[in-house]
C-alpha cells in the first residue's frame, strides 16, 4: 500500500486528536470521586445526578433556547449574503461580505467585550437575548460559507428557466431555488446550532446571570466534586454534536447528490 | 454579464442588507465604540468623553502589557508552529493517498473533534496533565514514578500542548483543499523532468501549497492571541494572555478606556504581525492555479 | 448588409427587433440590431462568442433588460414584459432540467397555472414526451439522464406550452459529435412538425448551416450578414463572414474594368478574370485592397494528361501540388498555382479539397495538376 508510512502517521495524529475525547466515557462511569488511574470501578451515578441538577437543567434550558434561536437567526440571514454573494454584483460587495465573515477570524474576547460595552452603554440589560445577539453574529459567517457553497452548486438557468415557463420571480425562488437549497439550509442551522451549543465566551460575558451548559461547566470545574457530573455531561454532549454533525453531514450530501454536482467533502 | 447593470446593483444591495446591517450594528459598531473609548478619559465607574492619547501612553508604558503581549506573541508563534508542521503530512496524506470516496469520511473523523465542547476539550487537557491527572497516576500505578511530575501542567508549554490540539482542524483543512487544487499532472512533469520524489515535492507541491499553509498560519495564529479559555484553566490563571488582560482590565478593573486601548493596540500589533506576513510571502501569492 | 426582404412568402413577422441597443457598463454588447424573424422560421444566431448572439436571445426572451430600441413579439411591445409573461420558451445551454423533479413533473413544470385538470395535464405530459421520443420516461428522475436525454425533456418542457417563438441557446453544444448530428435532424424534423418559429444561438456555423432557413451571422454586437444557407455560403458578404463560415482561399487582385454584367479583375494564378456581379462584395472593411475568394471545393484538380475541361465555362490554370491531407471522404491538396507569386514574389498556396472516389489515386507532393474553375466560383471583396 502506497504512503504506509504517511497512513501511520495519520492515524496517530487521530489518536492525540481524539485521546482527551475517550476519556470522557471512562471517567464518566468511573465510581472513583477522583478523575485518576486506576479506576474505581463501574457507575452510573454521575449520570443520575446530572439528571437530577436543577441548576444544570436551567442551563441546558438556555442553552436550547439560544441555540436554536441563533441558528435560525444566524441561517436566516445567511441566506441573504449568500444569494447576494452568487447571484448579485454591486459596488462594496467584498467589503460587505468582509464584514460579514470577520467574525470568525475575529478573537471572541474581542467581539464580547466590544458589544458587551456597547450594550452596558446603552443600557440592555444582560440575559439570554443578548446572548442570543452575540451568538447569532459569530453563527452568520458559517451560515453564510455553507449557504454559498448551496447557491453556488445552483445552476442560474434553473432559475431563469422557471421563469420561462411562466413562474415570477418569487414562485422560482420558492418552487426551484429552495427545494434545492433545503439540505444547505438544515446543514446551516445544525451547524449553528453546535456552534452556540458550545460558545463559552460570548455566553460568559454576555448573560448576566443566567446560565448556559458551557458557562455552567466553567464555573463547576473549581470544584473537584463536580467534576465526574461534568465528565457525565461532556459524554452527552460529545455525542449530541457527533449526532448533530453526522446528520449535517448527511444533508449536505444529499443537496451535493441533488444538484448533480460533485462532492469535494467535508465542512468549511 | 461580467459588469452589472444599474438594477441588478441596487437589487444586489437590498438582499445583501438584512445581513450587512445585523453585522453592523453587532459588528462594527461596537468595534468603533471601542477605538472611541480607547481614546476617552476613565473616571470612576464612567468615561469621559475627553480625547486623551494617555491610555495609549499607558499601555506602551506597562511592563506587564509588554509581557503579557510577548508570552502571547511567542505562545501564538509556537502553537502554529507546531500545528502547521503536525498537520502537513496529514492533509498530504489526505491529499494524496487517501482514495477519492473515503476523503469525505476522513475530513469528517478529523473535524468531529473541533465540534464538540471546547471548554471540555480544554479541561480534558488538565485533566491528562494535572498533578493527580492521568498521566501522573498512570505512571505511578505502572510504577514508572513515585511522585508525580509537577512540570506538566500551569506552565506555557501545556498552553502550548492544549491549543495546538484545539486548533489541529484549522490547520490541516486549508492545506488540504490547496494541496487538492494542484494539477497532478505538474507532478508528474516533474518526476518526467528527472526530478527525484523529494525534489519533486520541495520544487513543486510544496510551492504550490504555500497559499494554503499561509491560510493555516493565520488562521491558527489570529485566535490563539485571542485565547481566553486555555490560560484561564491551563495556566491556572498564573500566566495570562492579552484576552485575560483585557477581560480584566474592561471588568475586574472597570478600566474601559484602558480596556479598549489594550484591546485597539493587541488587534494592531497582530494585523501588522499579518500583514508583515504576508508581504514576505507574497511571492507564494501570485501562484495561479 | 444584405436587406431581409419584408415578407415575400407572405408569413407574417413574428419578432422584430429595431435599433435594439444594450451596454454592459462601457462595454457596448448589442450596436443596433435590426431584424425581422418570421412565422415558423428557422432562424440561426450565428457567430464567435461574445458577438452578443446570446445577449439578443435573452433579451428575446426576457432574461436582459432591453436597453434601447424596440422587441417586439408577434405585433406586441415587449419592454417591461417579464421573461414569465412573454409568448416564448427557451431551452438552455446547460438545459437546466430541475433536478430535484422527476422527468414528468420537469416537463409539466409550466402548467402549474393551467386550468386543465390533473388528467389533462398528464396527458399533455405524455404527448409531449411521446414527440420528443421518451415515452414511458416520465417517472424517472431527472438528474439521472443522459445528456442526450435531458435536451429532450428540455424541449418538451419548452413546448407543452404551445410557444410563439422557442427559443434554443446553443442547446447541442454539451452532445458529443453523433449525438449532434442525430439531434440536428430530429430538431429540424420537430419543428416542421410544430411549426413553431425556433430561433437557435450557434457558433457552429456547420449546425447553422445544416438546420436553418435563415441565419445571420453577428460580430462585436452587429449582424455582418443575414441570408439563407446557401447565399451564405456562396456569396459571403465580407470577407470576414467567409473566413468565419467553412473555408476559403482569398488572393489579392487588381481591378481592370467593371460593366453592368461584372468585374473584371486580374488574379495571380487565375489571370483576367470577370466576376459575377452577383459574386462581387463591397463590405470589405479594414482589408488591405480586392480580394479574390473562392472555396476550396469550388475548383476541380485533374491530371495533367487527363481530359480537358467538361463545361464551356470552365477554365483551366496550372499547378504544382505542395502538401497532401487526407481525410478518409476527402483530401485537401495545397496547391502552389502557376504565377501566384507574380505580385508581390510571395508564392500563396491554395487550398483545394477533392472527393475521393473508389478508383482514382491521390496524387503525391509534387505532382503538376491541372486547376479547373469557373468565373462563376469566385468571389471578389473590393
Amino acid at each position: 500500500m502506497r504512503g504506509g508510512g504517511l497512513r501511520a502517521y495519520a492515524v496517530l495524529y487521530l489518536v492525540f486528536l481524539y485521546a482527551p475525547i475517550l476519556l470522557l466515557p471512562i471517567f464518566a462511569f468511573n465510581a472513583g470521586t477522583i478523575i485518576a488511574f486506576p479506576l474505581k470501578g463501574f457507575t452510573t451515578d454521575w449520570f443520575v445526578q446530572m439528571w437530577g441538577n436543577a441548576a444544570l437543567r436551567k442551563a441546558l434550558a438556555n442553552s436550547l433556547i439560544i441555540a436554536f434561536s441563533s441558528a435560525v437567526l444566524a441561517t436566516c440571514l445567511g441566506i441573504f449574503a449568500a444569494r447576494a454573494s452568487t447571484r448579485f454584483s454591486f459596488a462594496g460587495k467584498g467589503a460587505a461580505l468582509g464584514l460579514i465573515m470577520l467574525p470568525l477570524v475575529m478573537p471572541e474576547i474581542i467581539v464580547s467585550m466590544s458589544l458587551l460595552v456597547v450594550l452596558l452603554a446603552i443600557g440592555v440589560k444582560l440575559s439570554v437575548f443578548t446572548v442570543i445577539l452575540g451568538h447569532t453574529l459569530i453563527c452568520m459567517p458559517y451560515a453564510v460559507a455553507i449557504m454559498t457553497t448551496a447557491f453556488s452548486s445552483l445552476d442560474k438557468s434553473l432559475e431563469e428557466a422557471a421563469q420561462d415557463l411562466g413562474e415570477t420571480k418569487l414562485s422560482a425562488f420558492r418552487l426551484v431555488i429552495l427545494p434545492l437549497v433545503m439540505p444547505g439550509i438544515i446543514s446551516a442551522m445544525l451547524m449553528c446550532f453546535t456552534v452556540s451549543l458550545d460558545e463559552f465566551i460570548i455566553a460568559f460575558f454576555l448573560a448576566g446571570n443566567e446560565p448556559t451548559l458551557p458557562t455552567y461547566i466553567f464555573s463547576q470545574l473549581r470544584f473537584p466534586k463536580s467534576i465526574p457530573v461534568i465528565m457525565a455531561l461532556g459524554t452527552i454532549l460529545v455525542l449530541a454534536s457527533i449526532v448533530l454533525l453526522g446528520i449535517a453531514e448527511y444533508f449536505r450530501r444529499r443537496g451535493v447528490a441533488r444538484t448533480g454536482a460533485k462532492d469535494t467533502g467535508g465542512f468549511l | 454579464m461580467a459588469v452589472a447593470n444599474g438594477k441588478e446593483a441596487a437589487q444586489g444591495l437590498r438582499i445583501v442588507a438584512p445581513p450587512l446591517v445585523y453585522a453592523v450594528l453587532m459588528l462594527g459598531v461596537p468595534l468603533l465604540t471601542i477605538l472611541a473609548y480607547s481614546f476617552f478619559k476613565d473616571g470612576y465607574l464612567t468615561v469621559v468623553r475627553e480625547f486623551t492619547l494617555e491610555n495609549y501612553r499607558a499601555v506602551w508604558a506597562d511592563p506587564i502589557f509588554r509581557t503579557i503581549m510577548i508570552r502571547s506573541l511567542s505562545v501564538a508563534a509556537m502553537v502554529t508552529l507546531a500545528t502547521v508542521l503536525l498537520a502537513f503530512p496529514v492533509a498530504y496524506f489526505l491529499s494524496f493517498v487517501v482514495p477519492p470516496d473515503r476523503k469525505a469520511l476522513w475530513i469528517f473523523l478529523i473535524t468531529i473533534p473541533f465540534w464538540t465542547s471546547y471548554l471540555i476539550r480544554v479541561f480534558l487537557w488538565k485533566v491528562i496533565l494535572g498533578f493527580n491527572g492521568v498521566i501522573n497516576s498512570g505512571l505511578k500505578s505502572l510504577g514508572v514514578i513515585d511522585q508525580p511530575l509537577s512540570f506538566l501542567l500551569y506552565n506555557t508549554g501545556s498552553i502550548v500542548m492544549t491549543l495546538a490540539h484545539a486548533y489541529a482542524p484549522f490547520a490541516i483543512l486549508p492545506i488540504y483543499v490547496a494541496l487538492e487544487k494542484i494539477d497532478r499532472s505538474l507532478l508528474e512533469a516533474g518526476r518526467d523532468l528527472g526530478e527525484s520524489r523529494a525534489m519533486t515535492f520541495w520544487r513543486v507541491t510544496l510551492p504550490l501549497a504555500m497559499p494554503g499553509v499561509l491560510a493555516a498560519v493565520l488562521i491558527v495564529f489570529i485566535p490563539v492571541i485571542g485565547d481566553y479559555v486555555t490560560p484561564a484553566l491551563i495556566g491556572g490563571g498564573k500566566i495570562p494572555m492579552v484576552a485575560n488582560m483585557i477581560q480584566s482590565q474592561m471588568l475586574d478593573q472597570d478600566n474601559r478606556p484602558l480596556g479598549s486601548a489594550l484591546a485597539v493596540t493587541a488587534m494592531l500589533i497582530v494585523a501588522v504581525l499579518a500583514a508583515l506576513f504576508l508581504a514576505l510571502n507574497r511571492r507564494f501569492l501570485r501562484v495561479r492555479q | 448588409m444584405t436587406p431581409p426582404a419584408a415578407n415575400p412568402d407572405g408569413r407574417k413577422p413574428m419578432i422584430e427587433c429595431r435599433q435594439v441597443q444594450k451596454y454592459y457598463g462601457d462595454y457596448h454588447a448589442l450596436r443596433g440590431i435590426d431584424l425581422t424573424i418570421r412565422e415558423g422560421e428557422f432562424f440561426s444566431l450565428l457567430g464567435p462568442s461574445g458577438c452578443g448572439k446570446t445577449t439578443l436571445l435573452r433579451t428575446i426572451a426576457g432574461f436582459e433588460e432591453i436597453g434601447s430600441g424596440v422587441v417586439l413579439i408577434d405585433g406586441r411591445d415587449m419592454r417591461d414584459v417579464p421573461a414569465n409573461a412573454r409568448p416564448t420558451n427557451m431551452v438552455f445551454q446547460s438545459y437546466a432540467i430541475f433536478p430535484h423533479l422527476t422527468v414528468a413533473q420537469n416537463v409539466g413544470f409550466g402548467l402549474r397555472r393551467d386550468p386543465r385538470s390533473a388528467v389533462e395535464k398528464a396527458r399533455a405530459v405524455d404527448e409531449a414526451l411521446e414527440m420528443v421520443g421518451l415515452k414511458g420516461f416520465g417517472r424517472r428522475a431527472a438528474h439521472a439522464l443522459s445528456g442526450g436525454q435531458r435536451q429532450r425533456v428540455a424541449l418538451a418542457r419548452a413546448l407543452i406550452l404551445k410557444p410563439k417563438v422557442l427559443l434554443l441557446d446553443e442547446p447541442l453544444s454539451a452532445l458529443d459529435r453523433k449525438m449532434r448530428e442525430q439531434m440536428q435532424v430530429e430538431l429540424i424534423k420537430l419543428q416542421r412538425q410544430v411549426g413553431i418559429t425556433f430561433v437557435l444561438v450557434t457558433h457552429d456555423q456547420e449546425e447553422a448551416l445544416v438546420m436553418s432557413d435563415r441565419i445571420a451571422v453577428m460580430f462585436e454586437g452587429e449582424i455582418a450578414q443575414l441570408d439563407g444557407p446557401e447565399a451564405l455560403y456562396a456569396r459571403p458578404a465580407s470577407r470576414r463572414v467567409a473566413d468565419f463560415i467553412g473555408v476559403m482561399n482569398f488572393l489579392p487582385a487588381r481591378i481592370l474594368g467593371e460593366t453592368d454584367r461584372g468585374v473584371t479583375v486580374d488574379a495571380p494564378g487565375f489571370g483576367v478574370v470577370e466576376v459575377p456581379m452577383r459574386n462581387v462584395s463591397r463590405a470589405n472593411p479594414g482589408d488591405a485592397g480586392p480580394t479574390v475568394g473562392f472555396r476550396p471545393e469550388a475548383v476541380t484538380l485533374t491530371p495533367v494528361a487527363g481530359r480537358g475541361p467538361e463545361r464551356a465555362v470552365d477554365r483551366v490554370s496550372g499547378g504544382v501540388i505542395d502538401e497532401v491531407v487526407y481525410y478518409g471522404d476527402m483530401t485537401y491538396y495545397d496547391v502552389r498555382m502557376d504565377g501566384s507569386a507574380r505580385y508581390d514574389g510571395i508564392a500563396r498556396p491554395v487550398r483545394v479539397s477533392m472527393r475521393n472516389l473508389f478508383g482514382r489515386e491521390v496524387p503525391d507532393v509534387g505532382t503538376r495538376t491541372r486547376v479547373v474553375w469557373s468565373p462563376g466560383s469566385l468571389v471578389l471583396f473590393r
